[in-house]
């Protein structure tokens, strides 16, 4: 169970506001996170508290397919991402390094920014602490969760090659 | 059931008659590609694995070109460390400086990807090599680690938008026109998840280079992949740099889209999408009175030797404004020498214009042409995100490479058809 406070953005928030270029060029996760959502809001990184839960609308992750932006905010220690919708590449990348990830407009519409929520990763069950409403995620197809079972992609590339 | 050129791929490399929407498979893959920043987390994910080696030193490639040549010490320090991977798992396909281009510019010319290929790449533009006729689709580095190691990737089959385009295009009206007034029309998340089709007379006319200038933009509305059927223009570009057999594929005329759109274009402007997002496409007539700083020419999505010569078209015998910077980029280094050929960068040069070795650079704010504080940019590049090419509060203006030269030298967004 995940608890934490929301910080709440728009549709269509890009690889590029999560993590700018200029900080592409280093690969160490707490530099990463340290740049986390510069370039669309410069105070998250002195707001978010470890366990905080970003909430956006549409899209979110489009652009640039680089990983640097789910490690920027897992290492920030955002626990969970929840949006309307996600950018393609930012929900592979999301689900082969282990940050979860959930998709749910309707919570997205009934959570406020400041907002204290709880989310239960195993049911996709979302709750807003400070409304009392409970919202039902969408669940991740039978594949997803093997793999993130297995603990990302890393360990099940492991076992498949550890068996060959 | 018919099936799409992109199901056929799918279900061809996952040893399949069919696969259907939605579907979950692991497919084998014909070229696996990263880049200077993503590549090194690959290899570090890779290390984890604990594979002896990667599947096949051949079916990767490697090629420096965001931060490069090097812009900084960590920039250095992240292709050292590509390089070196390289050098211990003898890959063939790595691109040092000199011979390297931009990834999707170099890689169809080198002839590394034929239709029917199956194609993933460590960055997001990777979907334009649909152009000819193959799957490819944009993943993360950790994707590529797997990749490396296991020579498969995990896809969800997607469905697929279809896209009609019919009517001869005007003069300074490209390929880049009818990618950025699709956007426009879909928006950003228009095709999420799903392939875009394109199909019509119009592609049918459009050269190689305007082909992969549309599929490179697919992922502009969250496509999955770009593709067109291979047609004799697809075999003449492959058949003198693919030195293999390929297999051709074909949608079948009864395969299911979720959307078929159709497209006029007879009527078409050049179009110019303002900041920040690729969808707010505008005809060039409706564009007003926008001064810019700084024009950029190039890119993956507008660096070949045709863009070029649209580009010199304007350029030959102007100058460009007082108050602007110009900065044309080729593609790869045959580009570069082409254009030497042609006379190209002497009119370049000539005209005021900076003219560079191959690389991303100013697309995405690493350098070579980085924006300051309030500053504005024509660019024939794919993005124009908040603070993309530099500073938070810059701007991007995304147009054709005949509109950038003429808004270079006009010192404005302008037409071409301005300075005839």
């Amino acid at each position: 169970m995940i608890k934490g406070k929301v910080h709440k953005y728009g549709d269509n928030v890009n690889t590029d506001e999560i993590i700018p270029a200029r900080y592409l060029n280093t690969t160490d996760h707490e530099e990463l996170g340290a740049h986390c959502m510069e370039d669309i809001d410069a105070e998250f990184v002195n707001k978010v508290r470890p366990g905080d839960i970003i909430v956006a609308g549409l899209n979110f992750g489009c652009g640039s397919s680089r990983e640097h932006a789910p490690i920027a905010i897992k290492a920030a220690g955002v626990s969970c991402v929840i949006a309307k919708t996600f950018a393609r590449i930012f929900y592979r990348n999301s689900i082969n390094i282990g940050l979860p990830i959930l998709e749910c407009p309707e919570a997205v519409d009934g959570i406020n920014a400041g907002d204290e929520i709880e989310v239960d990763l195993d049911t996709g069950r979302i709750t807003n602490l400070t409304t009392g409403r409970s919202f039902q995620a969408k669940p991740f197809p039978p594949f997803m969760q093997q793999l993130i079972t297995a603990g990302g992609l890393i360990n099940y590339a492991r076992e498949v090659t550890g068996n060959r | 059931m018919g099936q799409t050129i992109t199901q056929k791929i799918l279900a061809a490399h996952c040893g399949r008659a069919e696969v259907e929407p939605g579907e979950l498979i692991n497919a084998k893959i014909d070229l696996a590609l990263g880049n200077d920043i993503t590549a090194p987390i690959a290899i570090e994910e890779f290390e984890k694995i604990g594979a002896a080696d990667v599947f096949d030193r051949t079916k990767i490639a490697l090629v420096p070109d965001h931060s490069t040549p090097n812009k900084d010490i960590k920039s250095a320090q992240l292709v050292k460390r590509m390089r070196e991977f390289a050098r211990k798992h003898d890959i063939v396909n790595f691109f040092e400086i000199g011979q390297m281009g931009i990834e999707h510019t170099l890689i169809p010319d080198k002839g590394l990807v034929a239709p029917g290929d199956l194609v993933i790449g460590a960055d997001s533009h990777t979907c334009t090599y649909g152009a000819v006729g193959a799957f490819s689709s944009g993943v993360g580095s950790t994707d590529l680690a797997a990749a490396m190691a296991l020579g498969e990737v995990w896809l969800k089959v997607p469905e697929a938008i279809k896209f009609v385009y019919f009517g001869k295009l005007q003069k300074w009206v490209s390929g880049k026109d009818l990618i950025l007034h699709t956007i426009g029309r879909i928006g950003v998340d228009g095709a999420l998840y799903s392939t875009m089709e394109f199909a019509g007379e119009t592609i049918r006319e459009l050269p190689i280079a305007g082909r992969f200038t549309m599929c490179n933009m697919a992922i502009e509305a969250g496509g999955k992949n770009g593709i067109m059927e291979p047609d004799e223009k697809t075999l003449e570009y492959v058949k003198q740099r693919a030195m293999r057999p390929c297999r051709v594929y074909e949608s079948d005329p009864d395969a299911v889209y979720k959307e078929v759109i159709e497209i006029d274009c007879r009527e078409l402007d050049p179009q110019v999408s303002f900041p920040h997002l690729p969808e707010n496409a505008k005809p060039i007539s409706q564009v007003g009175e926008i001064r810019i700083d700084q024009a950029v020419i190039g890119s993956c999505t507008n660096g070949r030797i045709e863009d070029l010569r649209e580009a010199a078209s304007v350029l030959r015998g102007r100058k460009v404004h007082r108050d602007v910077r110009l900065i044309i980029i080729p593609g790869t280094q045959e580009i570069y020498l082409q254009a030497v050929r042609e006379g190209l960068a002497e009119d370049f040069v000539r005209a005021g214009a900076a003219f560079s070795t191959p690389t991303c650079g100013p697309c995405l704010g690493g350098h070579m042409g980085v924006l300051a504080d309030g500053e504005r940019a024509v660019a024939t590049t794919n993005r124009n995100f908040v603070g993309r090419m530099g500073h938070v509060k810059s701007e991007v203006y995304l147009s054709n490479p005949a509109v950038a030269a003429a808004s270079a030298v006009l010192g404005r967004i302008a037409s071409p058809e301005e300075l005839e």
